[in-house]
């Protein structure tokens, strides 16, 4: 195929991808995002899916067969932590405005810069290698498709360059629109997606070519695979070259790059929007990378059944095979497949790593620099757009340099492989960071140190050795000729392949360092902070955070701080913005809410990074020095405060309680009293009545020796009636007094109350007479035991009976009935007499209520005869009430339990 | 005094009753006697008597309400007021002044002192 075509084909490709990325920010601006959905946000994550994968997998199973997968499955059981880990994690950075992985470690551990600085360090070394094996990935396919010999076209290898520089164009272009690294990039996401799909698309179509056009299906080529004398022993896991150690490196490493990856870290988290995509992606995920795999194997088997073993770099087929049969339309769309794959990791991984680049390591030298920060005072976020920009070029520039100097020494695989080894040096300080609140920056600082001096010493160093950029003699005997330090054989540690071997090491002394460092370290009040933040983000992410920031600020200095980044209409409508949604005064007073200066830092977090932030602003705020214990104080009182809460609300309603019973028995208390004071003097009252005939009588006979006989006598028995009267109501009122205070003991035994009723009916017999009043009887058996007090039920059935006499009318009958009604022994008294109004009903067992309410002649008693019977009934554990019809009559009942006499009967 | 002066007495005890009436028999005065309020009120529309001795609780109309009614009424204007009660306490006996009464006077009494008590007051007149 002609140069020419290849390459318009390319830059043709890029101008597409142009017009997708432009397109997508035109809808942005008009308010329709096209990337805010979990498909697109899914597809974006497939940029793990690289060059490597496209042309590399196919390279790897001739080696290694189904070996290949490992880098598949781990990202596939991430999957599974998905929501846990990236969820976390990407809360995280939003309330804390992160922009980029070493932004995020920095800021876990105290904004620190150091860490941040070593974090972009390993970035550098350790991803920068990797973008070069795509420019790497970008040249081979061009040689492959213009079938030319390797390295020997000179157009060809400026090509690259010239793709190389339109790349940096392209992510200048849409990823520094905003001096805002939190922002996210509408265009650039978009084209990542875009460009997933035309990989995946391409690469199954030839899978399909290979397999069907070629071939006649799967089983097809894998029947000829397996007569193939080289190929049968790819469907076995070869326990040489793939022990298990391998796999579990392989898969292990990869889980951890899938987030860890700069661009990886870039796509999930940063340019995440919803945390609900996650959702979506936890299963579109794992299928795109199930797809994409699933013609490595025919197309590898294919490759080495047309080729033959040794002719052809296995990591060509897929490109090569299609152009064996002159299908070169096929092919040039396949190149263009492998083509999105490496564009877009490039595009991504140099957004994620320059960002690191400018904010963690050049714009703080700039901020520190006082001579620097006044002469720039003024364009401040030009000078930040600059320098991200500068980081893209310089980034990219390295990178091409590298793939023409270094990369030739490497296979696509292994570079990989050591980018992965190097960034799941960030799983300990990361993954511990958001879980344990104990660790600390200096074991992360340790740890990520020693985990990646062992990387590189294991990793690279051999590579180095081997490409002759360093004496051999460190491989084959070690440093300093000690042979414990031999970079393949580290501290004796044989029978490995170098990625485990690798890995081993520098995650052990990483792990090793990073804890026991931080259970011996003491934290500063920022780590803590920082510490309780990221541990328990849920609980602080909800609401609005104070922060830990003591000190005075105003609100011009906080104003003038954010124009110089963000411009004067953008922080103005900020700081307005936030303030009115949190009600807090920003006109009417100058001394700044600490909640305002506490957003401003994130504000300015996202774009010049946490680290840096946290010194802009305390460059304009006297700030008190935080103590510990002033942070813990701000901790506790930010934690305890959900839980105080509650125990407030539960401590107010208990006591609430409390009161309610309290005013509740005071006011019963208050009744008795009253009660009291009033049985006391209607006791008196009552007594005085008899008294008064009594003294007056007494009195007038005394006085009159003359009166008439009849009188006298008449006077002398009204005396004694009274006395007699006066004598019963005392008795009454003690007993009543005794049953109330309960000393009167019940005297329990078991008899019939038949018997009961029938005597007190008899002794009432001259009563009734007198009014011709017949008392019937009614009852069940002539038997019925009861276990009672006989004398008090007896006393009840009296004072029910002559009370029905009293207001019976003339020639009337009563009725005493007596149920036995299985627990229960019920008694009833009924007359036909003039009945009680129902509004007395509820009184009428109450002390002296006849007293107060008689309404008719008052009948002579004491007021306290049903007061008294109710006492008794109830100390039975029974129930007595009364019903009435005005004018027809009145019953009274009372139930009384009567387990006893059941259980003395048997 | 011309004539026998007139004595209503109020009680809806039938004894004290018997005893009050007795002692203003035998001081020489006209008596009526009323069992309960009702009464009083009946006796109270056809006579006017020079004293009234009540007793303030009764279930139908109590000794404050004939009181008032004796005070309002102008044919009854001249009639002394004496409270004979069981209630003792300080506000009740307040009140019976307040309401008009020219003497109260707690049960249980002394006979002689509410004979000398009624003459003195119907000399007043």
């Amino acid at each position: 195929m002609s140069n020419l075509v290849v390459i318009l084909s390319a830059f043709a490709y890029l101008l597409l991808l142009f017009g997708v990325a432009y397109f997508a920010e035109f809808l942005a601006k008009k308010g329709k995002s096209i990337i805010n959905n979990g498909y697109v946000y899914a597809l974006s994550m497939a940029v793990f899916c690289t060059a490597w994968t496209y042309y590399g997998s196919v390279g790897k199973a001739t080696d290694d067969g189904v070996m290949f997968l490992s880098i598949y499955i781990g990202p596939t059981i991430m999957a599974f932590f998905m929501i846990p880990v990236l969820g976390k994690i990407i809360r995280i950075t939003k309330y804390q405005r992160i922009n980029s992985i070493a932004d995020f470690i920095s800021t876990r551990y105290g904004k620190n810069f150091t860490i941040g600085i070593v974090v972009t360090i390993i970035c550098i070394i350790g991803v920068i290698p990797y973008i070069s094996l795509q420019l790497k990935a970008i040249t081979s396919s061009f040689e492959i498709i213009v079938n030319k010999n390797p390295g020997g076209n000179i157009f060809l290898e400026n090509s690259t360059l010239i793709i190389t520089l339109i790349l940096a164009l392209f992510i200048i272009l849409f990823g520094t629109r905003s001096v805002d690294a939190t922002e996210k990039h509408e265009g650039l996401v978009a084209a990542i997606a875009f460009e997933t799909i035309i990989k995946l698309v391409a690469f199954i179509c030839a899978g399909i070519f290979v397999t069907y056009g070629i071939f006649n299906g799967f089983e097809d080529i894998f029947t000829r695979a397996a007569k193939h004398e080289n190929l049968n022993k790819l469907f076995e896991i070869d326990a040489e070259k793939s022990s298990y150690s391998s796999w579990f490196t392989m898969m292990f490493i990869s889980m951890m790059a899938v987030i860890f990856l700069p661009r990886q870290f870039q796509v999930s988290v940063v340019e995440n929007i919803k945390e609900a995509h996650l959702k979506k992606a936890t299963w579109l995920f794992p299928l795109y990378l199930f797809l994409i795999n699933i013609f490595v194997l025919p197309i590898a088997f294919g490759g080495i059944l047309i080729f033959g073993n040794n002719s052809l770099d296995a990591d060509t087929f897929v490109l090569a095979l299609p152009l064996h049969f002159g299908q070169d339309l096929l092919g040039l769309f396949i190149f263009i497949g492998g083509f999105s794959a490496a564009t877009s990791m490039i595009i991504l991984e140099t957004i994620a790593i320059s960002t690191m680049l400018s904010n963690n390591i050049i714009m703080p030298v700039f901020i520190r620099n006082n001579l620097f920060k006044k002469t720039i005072d003024q364009s401040f976020s030009k000078v930040i757009l600059y320098v991200r920009r500068i980081s893209i070029v310089l980034i990219l520039v390295f990178a091409f340099l590298y793939e023409k100097n270094v990369a030739q020494h490497f296979s696509l695989v292994s570079l990989g492989l050591i980018s992965f080894a190097a960034v799941t040096q960030f799983a300990p300080s990361i993954l511990g960071g958001i879980y344990w609140k104990g660790a600390t920056k200096n074991g992360a600082l340790v740890g990520l140190i020693a985990g990646f001096t062992i990387w590189f010493y294991t990793l690279v160093v051999p590579s180095l050795a081997n490409s002759g950029v360093i004496n051999f003699s460190i491989i084959e005997n070690g440093l300093f000729g000690f042979s414990w330090l031999k970079p393949n054989a580290l501290f004796g540690l044989e029978g490995f392949d170098s990625i485990t071997h690798s890995v081993i090491w520098s995650m052990f002394f990483n792990i090793f360092f990073y804890i026991v460092i931080s259970v011996n370290d003491k934290p500063n009040a920022q780590e803590l902070y920082q510490a309780e933040i990221f541990v328990n983000i849920y609980k602080h992410a909800k609401k609005d955070n104070q922060g830990v920031w003591k000190g005075v600020a105003f609100i011009p200095d906080l104003n003038a701080l954010l124009e110089n980044f963000l411009g004067a209409k953008r922080s103005k409508n900020l700081l307005q913005s936030y303030a009115q949604r949190n009600k807090i005064p920003i006109d009417a007073v100058k001394e700044a809410d600490p909640r305002l200066v506490d957003f401003s830092e994130k504000i300015l977090a996202g774009v010049i990074g946490s680290a840096s932030a946290r010194i802009m602003v305390r460059s304009i705020t006297k700030e008190e020095e935080i103590s510990i214990d002033g942070v813990l104080k701000i901790l506790y009182e930010s934690q305890q405060l959900i839980q105080l809460n509650k125990e407030l609300r539960k401590k107010s309603s208990e006591l609430t309680k409390a009161t309610n019973a309290l005013t509740k028995v005071n006011e019963q208390l208050k009744m008795i009293d009253i009660s009291k004071d009033e049985f006391l003097y209607t006791v008196t009252h009552e007594l005085r009545t008899p008294l008064t005939s009594i003294r007056a009588l007494s009195e007038i006979v005394h006085d009159n020796p003359d009166m008439e006989e009849e009188q006298r006598m008449e006077f002398m028995s009204t005396i004694v009636k009274e006395t007699e009267r006066l004598s019963h109501l005392i008795t009454q009122v003690l007993n009543l007094e005794k049953y109330e205070n309960g000393k009167q003991r019940l005297n329990l035994n078991s008899f019939n109350i038949i018997d009961l009723a029938k005597e007190a009916s008899d002794s009432l017999k001259h009563l009734a007479g007198n009014k011709d009043i017949e008392i019937q009887l009614i009852y069940p058996n002539s038997s019925l035991l009861i276990h009672a007090d006989e004398d008090l039920l007896r006393q009840v059935i009296l004072n029910l009976l002559s009370n029905a006499i009293k207001f019976s009318t003339k020639s009337n009958k009563i009725v005493l009935r007596i149920v036995d009604e299985q627990d229960e022994i019920g008694i009833s008294i009924e007359d036909f007499g003039k009945g009680i109004p129902s509004a007395e009903l509820p009184f009428i067992f109450d002390k002296f209520f006849q007293a107060h309410n008689q309404t008719l002649k008052k009948p002579q008693g004491s007021g306290l005869g049903l007061a008294i019977c109710k006492k008794i009934i109830e100390m039975h554990n029974g129930k007595i009430w009364a019903e009435s019809v005005e004018g027809k009559g009145s019953v009274f009942r009372f139930l009384i339990p009567n387990f006893g006499a059941r259980k003395s009967e048997q | 005094m011309s004539d026998l002066a007139k004595v209503l007495i109020v009680d809806d005890d039938p004894n004290i009753l018997m005893s009050l009436e007795f002692l203003m028999r035998k001081s020489g005065y006209s008596v009526y006697i009323a069992r309960n309020g009702t009464e009083a009120l009946e006796l109270l529309a056809s006579n006017t008597p020079d004293i009234a001795l009540l007793d303030i609780m009764m279930p139908d109309v109590d000794g404050y309400e004939i009181c008032k009614h004796v005070k309002e009424t102008e044919e009854l204007k001249k009639c002394k007021i004496v409270f004979i009660s069981a209630k003792t306490k300080e506000s009740d006996i307040q009140k019976g002044y307040d309401t008009g009464a020219d003497l109260y006077i707690t049960k249980p009494f002394s006979t002689k002192y509410v004979v000398s008590k009624v003459k003195e007051l119907l000399e007043e007149t």
